[in-house]
C-alpha cells in the first residue's frame, strides 16, 4: 500500500514539473518560429542567450531582478490561494514604495531602525491599499479585478501628484530630476561584493524569508489550512466553520503587505530614492511568475530567475542583431502555454489517480477470493 | 438485456454500476470488451454516439433550466429535430400522451415539483430518439405515491417496446419494476436474479455477499437531559424577483440525549435550511437554538463545531470535502482547531496522517493509501470518511442529512451501527433522511417537514412509510395514527 502511494506521489511530482516543462519547450519552438520569420536563424541567438545568461556577472544581475520578482510572485499566489485574483500588486507596490522613500529621505534614525520603518510603512502602505479592495469585496461584493485596476490607475494618479517638486519630491542632479529625498546612506541595505561581477543586493535574504514563511503558514499553520480550504471550496469552507468574508479580507491585506515589499530591494539596494524612472509594471510580471511557478514557493523561484534570465539575455540580442522585442514574445508565449499546459496536466492528473485508485482496489478484490478459500 | 423489458442493475457502491452506466453512454471508454446494440458491436466515443444509437440517460441530478418553459427545456439541444415551434409542440404532445407522461409543454420548469421534473428528463430522451432508457437512481428523491407512478411510466414504456435500465438501492423497488436483475459486485457480474423468485433479502446478500443489516432500533436510549433545544426558528428569503418566501416558519423541538429525531419530507421543503441554520452557516429571523444548556443562536459555525456538534452534510461535495485535496487533509476539515489536527496554531500533520489511516481502517473506506485525492474514491467511501471524521470527535450533537445516500448496504450498516453505538453513549442525532425505511428504523422520534413547517408528527414503531408519505405530500397534518395531544 505504502510503495503505491509513494508511487503516486513520484508521478503527482513528476506531473508537476512537466508542465511548466512543457510550456517552456512549446514557447523556444515558437519562438524559434518568430525568428526564423523575421529573416533571422534562431540557433546562435539560443546559444547567445545560454552563454551570455551564465556569464558571472549576468548571474549576478539575474539574482538581483529575481529577488523582485520572487516577492511579487508571492504576493500573487498568497491571492491565488484563495482565488482571488490581486491585479492590484502594481499599484500597492509602487504607491508602497514612494511612501517609504518619502519616509527614508526624512528619517534620521540609526540605520537598523530607519530600515525597519521603512519596510513596516511600505507593508502598511500596501496592505491599506489592497485592503481596500478587500473591503469593497465583502462588503459591497465588488469583484477585487474591477476594484484593484481601478485602484492601479488611483496609485498612479496618486503618485503622479505627489512626485512633484514643493509637494513629496525636490529637484535634483542639477535640476534634471524629480525624486523624493534620498535615504541617508545608514539607511542603504547591505550588498554582498562578489568582486568584479557587481553586488548582489542583500534584500534577497528577506526574498528568502518571506518564500519560507509562505510556506510555512500556508502548509503548517491551521490559519493556512483555512486560507487553502476557502481557496478550494467556499462552500466547504463555511460548513467548516471558517469565515470567508473575514478570510477573504485577511488574504487580500496580506498579499498586498508583501507586495508592498516589492519596491524595497530596488530603493534600498540601488536607487535610493524614488522617481519617475522607478520600475513599473513589476506587478503584472508577478501574475505571470506566480502561475508559472504554480504558486508553489520553490516554483515562483523558479519562475523569477527565468524571467530575470530573459531579460538579461534578450537584451543582450539586440548587440548580435536580433530584435530586443523577442522578450515580449518569449515572455508571452510562456504565460500563455503555462496556463493550457497546467490545465490538461491537472485533468490528466485527476483522471489518471481515479483509474490508479480502480485499479488498486481491483487488485485487492482479484486477491480477496484466495484469502477467503485459505480460510475455508 | 432484451427489447421492452425492464432491466435492474444493483450492486453495492463502488461496485462498478455508474461506471458501467458512463461507458454505455459514451462517457468513458472501456479497456476490453464489446458492446453490442441490435445485432450491431457499437463502439461509443461520447454521448451524442450513445444517442444516435438510440440510448439515453436520465441523471441522477436534473439537468433542467429553471427559467425556461417545459418545451424550451426539451427542444434545447435538439433544435434539429423538429424545430422549436409548433412541430417541436405537437411531437411532445405525441411521446407525452404515447407514454402517458401528462407533460404540459409551457409550464415553466421551476413551477415543476420534483416528479414532474423527472417526466421531462424522460420526455427529453425520448424526443432524442432513444430506444433503451438509463435511469439513474430514479426513486432518490420521490415519495412512495411518486415511485408508484413513475414505474407505471416505466410500464407504459416497456409496453411501446422500449428498454430500460434501472439503477438503484431500493431493492423492494427493483423487485416490484424490474423483468430482469442483475448483480454487480466489485467491478464484475456476480448474479442474475428473477424477481418472481427472489426476495429483498436474497439480492441483498448477493449484492454484499454476507448477511444483511435492517435499522432497527434497539431498547431505547432517550433521556430527559435536553441536548438541542429549537425554539420559534424563523427563516425568509427574498428571492431574486424580490419575492419574500418563508423557508422556516416556527420551527420548534427538543432533541434528548440518547435520542434521534427523525425529520421526513420531500427535499427542498426547508431541511437543508433546518440544517444550516443549525450549523450556523445561515443566519434565521427569529428564534432561539440552544445546545446542552448554552444558547448558541449568535455563535459562529466554528463555535458550534467546537461545542460539539457532527456535521454530515447532504451534498458532501460542496459541504464536506475539498475533492482536490488528499485524504488526511480532508479528515481536518471543519475540525482544524481540535486534536489530532493541530497543536496551538501550528498543523499537527502527523496526528492527522495517522488519525486518518486510523478512520480509513475502522470505517472501512477503500483507498489505496491517505494521499489520493477526496475526488478519486467513489461515493460511498467519500461518506464513510466523514462519517468516519465526525464521529471521532465524540460529538454531543450529530446533524446527518443523509447519511447514508448513495452508500451500498454494507457501508450502510456500518453507519448505522456507528450512529447506535453512539447514541447509547448519548449522543442526540438530528436525522434528514429521503430513506423513510432509514428514518423509520432509526429515529426514536418523527416530525414531518413540508413548506417550512413542522406539520406532523409520528411515532416510529406505528407507522408506515406509505402513510409518512402522505404527510410529505401535505396530505395529512397533526399526530398521524394516534390521536395524542399534538406536541407542537
Amino acid at each position: 500500500m505504502n510503495k503505491l502511494t509513494s508511487r503516486i506521489d513520484k508521478e503527482r511530482l513528476l506531473l508537476g514539473i512537466a508542465a511548466p516543462l512543457l510550456a517552456i519547450v512549446a514557447a523556444l519552438v515558437i519562438t524559434a518560429l518568430v525568428i526564423l520569420a523575421t529573416g533571422k536563424n534562431p540557433g546562435p541567438a539560443f546559444s547567445d542567450m545560454l552563454n551570455y545568461g551564465f556569464a558571472s556577472d549576468s548571474q549576478v544581475y539575474i539574482l538581483n531582478k529575481a529577488t523582485t520578482y520572487y516577492l511579487a510572485g508571492v504576493s500573487v499566489a498568497i491571492g491565488f490561494r484563495m482565488n482571488l485574483f490581486n491585479i492590484g500588486v502594481d499599484g500597492q507596490y509602487r504607491l508602497a514604495a514612494f511612501f517609504a522613500a518619502v519616509l527614508g529621505g526624512a528619517l534620521t534614525l540609526p540605520g537598523w531602525l530607519s530600515v525597519l520603518l521603512i519596510l513596516i510603512c511600505a507593508m502598511a502602505t500596501g496592505a491599506v491599499w489592497a485592503a481596500i479592495a478587500g473591503v469593497l469585496k465583502v462588503t459591497r461584493g465588488v469583484s477585487e479585478v474591477i476594484s484593484t485596476i481601478m485602484l492601479n490607475s488611483i496609485a498612479t494618479a496618486v503618485i503622479a501628484y505627489l512626485l512633484q517638486p514643493g509637494k513629496l519630491a525636490q529637484l535634483q542632479q542639477g535640476g534634471t530630476v524629480v525624486a523624493t529625498k534620498p535615504l541617508p546612506s545608514a539607511s542603504h541595505f547591505f550588498n554582498i561584493d562578489t568582486g568584479p561581477s557587481g553586488e548582489l543586493w542583500g534584500f534577497i535574504v528577506i526574498a528568502a524569508l518571506v518564500g519560507i514563511a509562505y510556506w510555512f503558514v500556508l502548509g503548517r499553520t491551521r490559519f493556512g489550512y483555512d486560507l487553502r480550504t476557502v481557496g478550494q471550496s467556499e462552500s466547504a469552507a463555511a460548513a467548516s466553520g471558517v469565515s470567508v468574508k473575514k478570510m477573504v479580507a485577511t488574504s487580500m491585506i496580506i498579499s498586498g503587505a508583501v507586495a508592498g515589499l516589492i519596491g524595497m530591494p530596488t530603493l534600498l539596494n540601488d536607487s535610493y530614492q524614488y522617481s519617475a524612472d522607478f520600475p513599473t509594471g513589476i506587478g503584472f510580471t508577478g501574475i505571470a511568475i506566480a502561475l508559472l511557478g504554480r504558486n508553489n514557493p520553490i516554483g515562483i523561484a523558479l519562475g523569477a530567475l527565468l524571467w530575470g534570465f530573459l531579460e538579461r539575455t534578450t537584451n543582450h540580442l539586440e548587440f548580435q542583431g536580433y530584435d530586443k522585442e523577442i522578450l515580449g514574445v518569449i515572455q508571452g508565449v510562456i504565460v500563455l502555454c503555462v496556463v493550457i499546459a497546467y490545465e490538461v496536466v491537472r485533468r490528466y492528473g485527476l483522471k489518471r489517480q481515479q483509474q490508479r485508485v480502480g485499479a488498486e482496489l481491483a487488485a485487492q478484490v482479484a486477491a480477496a477470493p484466495m484469502k477467503k478459500q485459505e480460510v475455508a | 438485456m432484451s427489447k421492452g423489458t425492464v432491466h435492474a442493475l444493483c450492486g453495492e457502491n463502488g461496485a462498478g454500476k455508474s461506471t458501467l452506466m458512463k461507458i454505455l453512454y459514451g462517457m468513458q471508454q472501456p479497456d476490453e470488451g464489446t458492446i453490442t446494440i441490435d445485432g450491431e458491436q457499437a463502439v461509443l466515443h461520447n454521448p451524442a454516439d450513445a444517442i444516435a444509437r438510440g440510448i439515453g440517460m436520465v441523471h441522477q441530478h436534473f439537468m433542467l433550466a429553471d427559467n425556461l418553459t417545459v418545451l424550451e427545456n426539451v427542444v434545447l439541444g435538439a433544435e434539429k429535430l423538429y424545430g422549436i415551434g409548433g412541430k417541436a409542440r405537437a411531437k411532445i404532445k405525441e411521446i407525452s400522451d404515447a407514454y402517458g407522461l401528462n407533460v404540459r409543454p409551457d409550464v415553466l420548469v421551476e413551477e415543476l415539483g420534483v416528479a414532474d421534473r423527472q417526466r421531462v428528463e424522460i420526455l427529453k430522451v425520448l424526443y432524442r430518439g432513444a430506444r433503451t432508457l438509463i435511469l439513474d437512481e430514479p426513486t432518490a428523491v420521490l415519495v412512495p405515491q411518486e415511485v408508484d407512478a413513475l414505474f407505471d411510466n416505466l410500464r407504459e414504456l416497456k409496453a411501446e417496446g422500449l428498454t430500460v435500465i434501472f439503477i438503484s438501492h431500493k431493492l423492494g423497488e427493483v423487485l416490484s419494476v424490474a423483468d430482469e436483475i442483475t448483480v454487480i459486485r466489485r467491478g464484475t457480474t456476480v448474479g442474475t436474479a428473477e424477481p418472481a423468485s427472489t426476495t429483498p433479502r436474497q439480492l441483498a446478500e448477493m449484492m454484499v455477499g454476507s448477511e444483511l443489516p435492517t435499522p432497527v432500533t434497539e431498547e431505547s436510549t432517550v433521556t430527559d437531559v435536553p441536548m438541542l433545544t429549537i425554539e420559534g426558528l424563523h427563516l425568509a428569503q427574498t428571492d431574486l424577483d424580490g419575492i419574500e418566501r418563508v423557508v422556516l416558519d416556527e420551527i420548534s423541538f427538543t432533541i434528548h440525549k440518547g435520542e434521534i429525531l427523525g425529520i421526513a419530507g420531500v427535499e427542498g421543503n426547508g431541511q437543508s435550511e433546518l440544517v444550516e441554520a443549525i450549523m450556523g452557516m445561515r443566519h434565521p429571523d427569529a428564534g432561539t437554538i440552544t445546545l446542552d444548556g448554552t444558547d448558541i443562536s449568535q455563535s459562529a459555525t466554528r463555535d458550534r463545531r467546537e461545542a460539539g456538534i457532527g456535521y454530515i452534510p447532504e451534498d458532501r461535495h460542496r459541504h464536506g470535502l475539498l475533492l482536490e485535496a488528499p485524504l488526511w487533509e480532508n479528515r481536518i476539515l471543519g475540525h482544524v482547531t481540535e486534536k489530532p489536527n493541530s497543536r496551538g496554531a501550528l498543523l499537527d500533520t502527523k496526528g492527522a496522517r495517522a488519525d486518518t489511516e486510523r478512520i480509513v481502517r475502522s470505517y472501512d473506506v477503500r483507498t489505496p493509501g491517505i494521499d489520493v485525492t477526496a475526488a478519486s474514491l467513489s461515493g460511498g467511501n467519500q461518506q464513510k470518511l466523514i462519517v468516519g471524521r465526525e464521529m471521532s470527535h465524540d460529538p454531543k450533537l450529530l446533524i446527518a442529512a443523509h447519511p447514508t445516500r448513495g452508500v451500498d448496504v454494507g457501508a450502510q450498516a456500518a453507519i448505522w451501527d456507528h450512529i447506535r453505538e453512539a447514541r447509547r453513549e448519548g449522543l442526540a442525532v438530528l436525522l434528514i433522511s429521503a430513506d423513510l425505511d432509514e428514518l423509520i428504523g432509526l429515529s426514536d422520534t418523527l416530525r414531518v417537514m413540508y413548506r417550512g413547517r413542522l406539520v406532523a408528527d409520528a411515532d416510529p414503531a406505528t407507522i408506515t412509510p406509505e402513510e409518512l408519505g402522505s404527510a410529505m405530500t401535505g396530505a395529512a397534518t397533526g399526530h398521524l395514527e394516534h390521536a395524542e395531544d399534538d406536541a407542537r
